[in-house]
This record gives structure tokens, sequence and C-alpha cells, in this order.
């Protein structure tokens, strides 16, 4: 990636057509990468075999090294067996029934993030743990609405991590959007609050509040996010309209606990995913789905603006079972 | 939840020790458990199946079969497995060529580069008298180069001075020349998060590598990294050549098995720990010490380590000298309060015991938290003088005053006292043994029993020296606990793995500390 777009790229790439071509390009080659072993695992497997025990165990090892974890695994494989045991199958067979089995369990949370229908300011907050991308998310959230008109508005509740404030900055002045910052070591609750005012004063149409990464067994942490959200709270009671938690793809089954615990202390609403144009799979999203029914509005598929994309169940599934090539939805054509 | 690595294994083996004899089904089952244990501690599948064959056949050349207690050999041989595949030895950041020493750090977006980078940068000056200078090399995140150069302010290492637009390799070569004309012994360059699969920054990498020549080249790696982590070190290791890894987030409740897969891949040491967001949260990676952490045998050295920081050496020997005196009094035990917190609180103190993982775990549910020190400090100081070396003194009317002082109340003052007495007839006792973490460590149950509330109480013995007798404590302890939660980890420990003299050989505090 070169240098991150300049304010002009994202308004660009804001037609319908092309950006859909490119989510489902993004997808495949960030994607293809990863599934690419899984694809070939598949047919490495089950190129005219029965199957036996010892297809589905290495089967569920597969599934098992897209962080989708030994539970929902052992889960997958057991349906396949229940269905198809000692018959003979084909690559391209287990590769639908796996899409299938996958896609039914993520098309409920399959939901775009919709800012629209809600009250205004429509008041974001963005969660996670340190280092999953919550600032350049929202950056990237930013550019996003603001090609389509809005007014946005950013709060840098990072006030922990040195030169996170300035990192948003950059992306407010990158999307043009305003930042409402404080000093280093201030009090995330209360530039929230401010925020907010502010917003209101302005007449914004979206506030995103950004906060300091935080682990989700570090109690104090927690606690202060509480005080941000409470706080929030005071001033617009069904406030934030949406809390979001991004998680990094590359996370193995400790995102389980952060979904568990950000949500209890800040009410996730839904979930970013980011970095999947690397190698990880994230099959984790399975199992969280599973568990949690929570949405997964978008994923991150690469450093630009417009690598963020809307989450789509199909296509993942078929992307991480390594489909991607042989069932192209109609989005393709274009 | 699941089940952390260490526990799920103490359950494994308590089906077995229940056993008189295994048959090779035994073993096979036991295998299956370790090999789903270590899947959901994230271990990557590759490595997680070559360590169980590793297990399997060292299980089979060590006649576990006919061993008398072959639940504890197995725990041994996986232990002994798990510390082998985590690099028997230490191995430091080496300096060990002529000035400026070049550590490139690299890895992944968000895994903590930056922050790592000032981390070591802080600790090669301070602890090794090294001039150091740090240089970011990372155009890609917004204000990156800001972080580092804030990060250079607050632990007062020199940075090189940002020149906007710069690309990374032009400024690893003024880097280079700026150490060199600086005198610098140490030039750390920070380098932008990349994936290992972006061809076009990973040869700009390898590019900088070859201008900067690095000794070091430090990976650093979030632990809480799922299978990805074998195709992320893989990638570095053949891409640039890497000579160890950095763990970062390992205060984190992630269950590590990315530290397995990646050094198992790579087959450099894991050689730093990155334990917290604060500057000074950088430890040296001990793979005893990380084994018997998975195993549930408890962190010792790093609670030793941990204590010998944050207990004053004069205080702690005026501490021994008086419990040897069979005196305790208030002030006493706030100076004990202050330590536990100091020490990251009795969750964190407890974590690092070994065998007290899933007593951490009750503690957790029963929502004890660690604010009843903060109360019960603020009451210890709302007291006269007097009325802390000699706790009698306190009647109806100046407990009245002392609860209005501190803002609490006369029962919360009583339930303070009741704790004192408490903690001062177990300092007599351990006062005669002459031993000394117990001190700490009884402090600490005292606490635990009293304010615990639906913790059992570990019958304010704290924590023992003697090995006999501190798995006899554990043994009641675990009686206490409600079914299910008995401390699966004890008789782990009360195996005598290498490595930890026994489950109570706590050292000595005030003790070792002399030594020092």
């Amino acid at each position: 990636m070169s240098d991150p777009n300049t304010p002009n790229d994202p308004a660009v790439s804001a037609e319908e057509a092309p950006k859909k071509r490119s989510f489902f390009k993004r997808m495949k080659e960030g994607f293809s990468r990863s599934t690419k072993a899984l694809g070939d695992g598949i047919t490495g497997i089950f190129t005219k075999r029965k199957l036996d025990a010892d297809t589905l165990q290495e089967l569920e090892d597969l599934l098992i090294q897209s962080d989708m974890g030994v539970d929902m695994a052992v889960n997958i494989t057991e349906a396949l067996a229940k269905d198809r045991f000692d018959k003979e199958v084909s690559p391209d067979e287990i590769r639908t029934f796996l899409a299938n089995e996958i896609t039914k369990v993520m098309t409920p949370i399959a939901k775009p993030l919709d800012v629209a229908t809600g009250p205004t300011p429509f008041i974001l907050l963005m969660v996670g743990v340190n280092g999953a991308g919550k600032t350049t998310t929202i950056g990237k959230i930013a550019a996003k609405l603001r090609t389509e008109g809005k007014s946005v508005m950013l709060a840098a509740g990072d006030t922990f991590r040195a030169a996170a404030i300035d990192q948003l900055k950059v992306w407010g002045e990158r999307v043009g959007a305003s930042v409402v910052t404080t000093q280093v070591g201030a009090d995330a609750a209360s530039l929230a609050y401010q925020a907010i005012e502010r917003a209101r004063a302005e007449n914004i149409d979206v506030l995103m509040i950004d906060t300091a990464g935080r682990l989700q067994n570090k109690s104090e942490l927690m606690d202060e996010l509480r005080k941000v959200v409470r706080v929030i709270k005071k001033l617009e009671p069904d406030a934030p309209h949406a809390c979001l938690l991004v998680l990094d793809a590359t996370t193995g089954q400790n995102a389980i606990n952060q979904v568990e615990v950000f949500k209890d202390t800040a009410g996730v609403t839904g979930l970013v995913m980011t970095k999947l144009d690397g190698t990880a799979r994230g099959g984790i999203l399975v199992a969280l789905a599973r568990r949690f029914g929570l949405p997964v509005h978008m994923i991150g598929v690469g450093e630009g603006a417009d690598d963020l994309q809307t989450f789509n169940a199909h296509e993942y599934a078929m992307a991480l079972t390594g489909s991607v090539t042989e069932q192209t939805p109609a989005s393709e054509n274009s | 939840m699941f089940d952390t690595l260490s526990d799920r294994l103490g359950s494994v083996f308590d089906k077995l020790r229940g056993k008189g004899a295994l048959g090779p089904k035994d073993v096979d089952e036991a295998l299956r458990e370790v090999r789903r244990a270590l899947l959901e501690a994230d271990v990557a599948l590759p490595v997680a199946k070559k360590f169980i064959e590793a297990v399997r056949e060292r299980a089979v050349g060590h006649e576990v079969l006919k061993s008398v207690t072959p639940g504890q050999q197995v725990v041994k041989i996986v232990h002994d497995t798990l510390v082998d595949t985590l690099g028997r030895e230490a191995a430091p950041i080496s300096l060990a060529t002529s000035a400026p020493v070049v550590i490139m750090m690299v890895g992944l977006q968000g895994s903590g580069k930056t922050t790592s980078t000032a981390k070591i940068a802080r600790r090669l000056m301070q602890r090794d008298k090294q001039k150091v200078m740090m240089a970011s090399l990372d155009v890609q995140r917004p204000a990156a180069q800001e972080q580092l150069r804030v990060l250079g302010e607050q632990v007062e290492v020199k940075t090189l001075p940002i020149v906007a637009g710069q690309q990374p390799v032009a400024i690893a070569k003024r880097a280079m020349e700026a150490a060199r004309l600086g005198g610098f012994d140490v030039v750390m360059l920070d380098t932008a998060g990349r994936l290992h699969v972006d061809e076009a920054l990973m040869s700009e990498m390898a590019e900088i590598r070859d201008v900067a020549n690095p000794f070091e080249t430090l990976l650093v790696a979030d632990s809480l990294t799922g299978q990805d982590a074998v195709n992320v070190a893989e990638h570095f290791q053949n891409r640039i050549g890497l000579t160890g890894i950095m763990l970062t987030r390992v205060d984190g409740d992630g269950r590590g098995g990315a530290a397995l897969s990646m050094r198992s891949v790579t087959g450099v040491p894991i050689k730093l720990l990155g334990t917290g967001e604060k500057i000074d949260e950088l430890e040296d990676f001990d793979p005893e010490r990380v084994a018997g952490r998975i195993l549930g045998m408890g962190d010792v050295v790093s609670l030793v380590e941990k204590a010998a920081e944050t207990i004053d050496a004069a205080e702690a020997e005026k501490m021994a000298a008086k419990m040897k005196k069979g005196q305790f009094d208030l002030d006493d035990m706030a100076m004990q309060l202050a330590q536990m917190s100091k020490m990251g609180g009795m969750q964190g103190v407890l974590g690092m015991m070994p065998g007290m993982g899933k007593m951490k775990k009750a503690i957790d549910g029963a929502n004890l938290d660690d604010k009843i020190f903060l109360r019960q400090g603020a009451i210890i100081s709302s007291m006269t003088k007097k009325e802390r070396r000699n706790p009698k003194l306190l009647n109806a009317s100046r407990k009245k005053r002392v609860a209005a002082g501190s803002g609490t109340t006369v029962p919360e003052i009583n339930k303070l006292l009741k704790m004192h007495r408490q903690m001062a007839d177990m300092m007599k006792k351990l006062g005669k043994g002459g031993k000394g973490l117990g001190g700490l460590m009884g402090g600490l149950t005292g606490a635990m029993g009293l304010g615990g509330g639906g913790m059992p109480a570990m019958g304010g013995g704290g924590m023992p020296s003697d090995p006999a007798e501190a798995e006899a404590m554990l043994k009641q302890v675990e009686g206490q606990l409600p079914p299910g939660m008995g401390l699966g980890g004890n008789s782990i420990a009360g195996g005598g793995l290498p490595g930890l003299g026994g489950p109570g050989g706590l050292p000595g505090l005030p003790g070792g500390k002399k030594k020092r």
C-alpha cells in the first residue's frame, strides 16, 4: 500500500458499481491467500474418497486452522458425517456443504451498520483491545460517511497511547471531519461528554467516539470504559446508538473472551473484523456468531479508506471454504 | 468460558491420577485432551501435533505405564516437552558487536512494535547504561513517528528527528549516520507494521535490513494470536531473518499458545515479554516460567521478582525482625496492604502462585475487589499513631471517629481489627520459623479469609515454607472448595517438577532479599 489516501480518494470510489466489484475482488484476493490452504486441503482430502473417520478428522483439523475453534469445527464435521458418512464425496460437494453450513450461521448476523435511521447525532462508540485497529476503523468509516454526504465528528477518546490523538486528527483532516480532543491522560468520559454537546450544537449527523485500547481482563480499565458509557447515557439515555467492538483477525480463541467482556461492559452492538487481508482466516467469526449472535457490520481487508467492506455472509463462507472461484455472486458480473 | 490450558491439563490428569495403572488407551485419551487443550490455547495445529508426538514418544520411553504415579509422570513429560519446545535457555537481547548495535523491530500492524521499542530502549538505557537512539521508520500509520517521539521524551531516550516525507530506507540510513556521529551504543529501528504477505513492504524491509545490518531483528507478536501465528512467524523468518521474538499483551487472558507456535516454527528464541501498557512492563522470557504458568504450577519466579522490586529491602528486614519478636502492629499491616496492591493486587499475586489458577477464578467469581485494600488503608491512616501501635485502645467512640475519618463504618473497622489479630497470630507462628514470604502471603490469605465473602478461608496459615506442610494446606484448601473447584494443580506442583523447588518452596522474601 502506498501512503494512505488523499481526502479525495474515497469520494472517487464512492460509486456503487466499482465499490462492489472491489469488495469482491478484495475478498477474493485477501481471503484467497488464507483459504487456499483450506480449499486445497479439502481437495487433497476428498479426491475420490469415501467419507471416513480419518477424512473427517482431517477436515476438522482444517477448520480448526481457520481459528474456528475446536467445538465449532467438531460441530460442522459432525453435521457432515451425519449426512454423508461412508458415501463417495467430491471436494466440491464438501465445499458447498461447508459453505452452506457457514452461511446458515452467518446470514442472520450480516447486517450493515445503519446510522441513518437513528437519532441525530448518531453516537457511535468504538471499543477493543490494543492494536485491533479502532482508530483506523473510525477513520475509514468517517471517510465512507463523508462520501455519503454526512457530517461527521470524531472524538479522540484514546487519551492513553502516545500520539493516538494526533492519529485521529490526521484522519479528521483527511476526510473533513472535526475532531474533539483533550490532553493526553485526561478523562475520556468527560471528553465524550464534551463531544456530544459539541455535536449537538453543530448539528452533526454522526459522532464517533474513539477509546483507548484495553485488554478485557484489566478490571480498572474496563471500569473506566463503563464510566464512559455511563456519562454518554447521562446526555443521551439511548446512546451510544452503536457500540462497535473491533477484532483483529489474527486473534485466536481469546476473541470470545473479548466479545463477552466488552459486551457486558460497554454494551457492544456489533463487530468489525480488521486485518483480513493477511493469512488469518477469521474463522473465529463463525464461533462468535453462534455464541453471541452479534451483527458483523464490516470487515477490514486493507489499509486504504475503501478497504473497509460490508460483511456478506455468503461471500465470507465461500471465501473461507475456498469456493470463491466456483460460485460467484451476482455482484461479480459487473 | 473455556478453561485455561493449565486447568484443562489439570482436569485431564485428575482423571489419570485416580487410576492405579494406566493402559495405552488412557495415555491416548490423555494426549487427546492435551491436544484439544493446546488447540484451545491457540497453539497452531501442526505444532500441537508435533508436540503430542514428542510427548507420546517420551511417555513410552519413560515407561509411564509401570510408574507408580503415572499421572505425574505424564505431567512431568508434558512440562519438559513444553520447556523444550519453548527453548530451554533464556536468551537476552545481545549487544555483543561493535557499536552502534542495530535492533530492528518488525511485525504485523497493531502487534505493539512502537511501545515495545520504547520499553526495550528504556531498559537498555537504565539498566544496561547504553546510549540509545530510537528511529521510527513508520510512514504508513498517521502519527506513528510522533508516537515514538513522545515515548522517547517519556523515557528520556533520544529519537531521530522527524523529516516529513522521508521514506523508510532513507530514514534508516540517516539513523545509522546519526548514531555513528553521535556515538550511540544502540540504534532501535521501529518499522511500520506490515502484512507478511505484502510483497512490496516485505522487500522494503529487506532493503532496510541490508542498509542497517541489524544485529538483532525482533519479531513483535501478539500473544493473543491464533492459528495464523505460524504463517506470520515463518514468513518473517524466511523473508527477513529473525534473531528473536518479543511477545506482547502477555498480561491479557489469552492462553498464549502463539508462544509455542512461533518458537517452534522459527527456531529463534522468545526473548522478551510485554506485560502491560506501562513503559516499564517488560520482562525476560524464561521458558521454565512460562511452561510452569501453562501447567498451572504458577509463576513463582515472577512473584518473587515482583516482590523483590516492590518491597523495600530495609523495610522487609525490619519486618522480619519484628516478626521474630512476634510484633505486628497496624502500621505493618498497612505496609503489607500497600505492597499487595503494588504487586498487582490479590488477583495478580494469586495468579502467579502455584496451583492457584482456580482459586483466582473463584475470587474473580466472588467479585472480590482490590479496593478493599484501599479502604483498609484509609481506615488505618485515620487512626492516631498510638492506636496504630496498640489497636486495643480502639474503643467504641474511637472507632466512630475513625469510621467518620475514613468514610467507612464501624463494622468495617471491626473486620479490619479481626483480620489484624489473625495476621498477628500468624506472624507470631511464622516468626518462630523465621521464614519470610509468608509474611506477605499471610497478609494475603488473612485478607482473603475475611474479605472474600464466599471465599474459603485458607486457615490463615500463610504459605508455609515446608513442602509437606504446603501440600497438606493445599489439600485442605481443596477440600474447602466446592466440588469441581478443586485445585487441579496441586499435585502437579507436588510432583517436584524440575525448576521449581517444591510447591511451597516459596523463597523467603526478607531472607532472600538480604542476600542481594
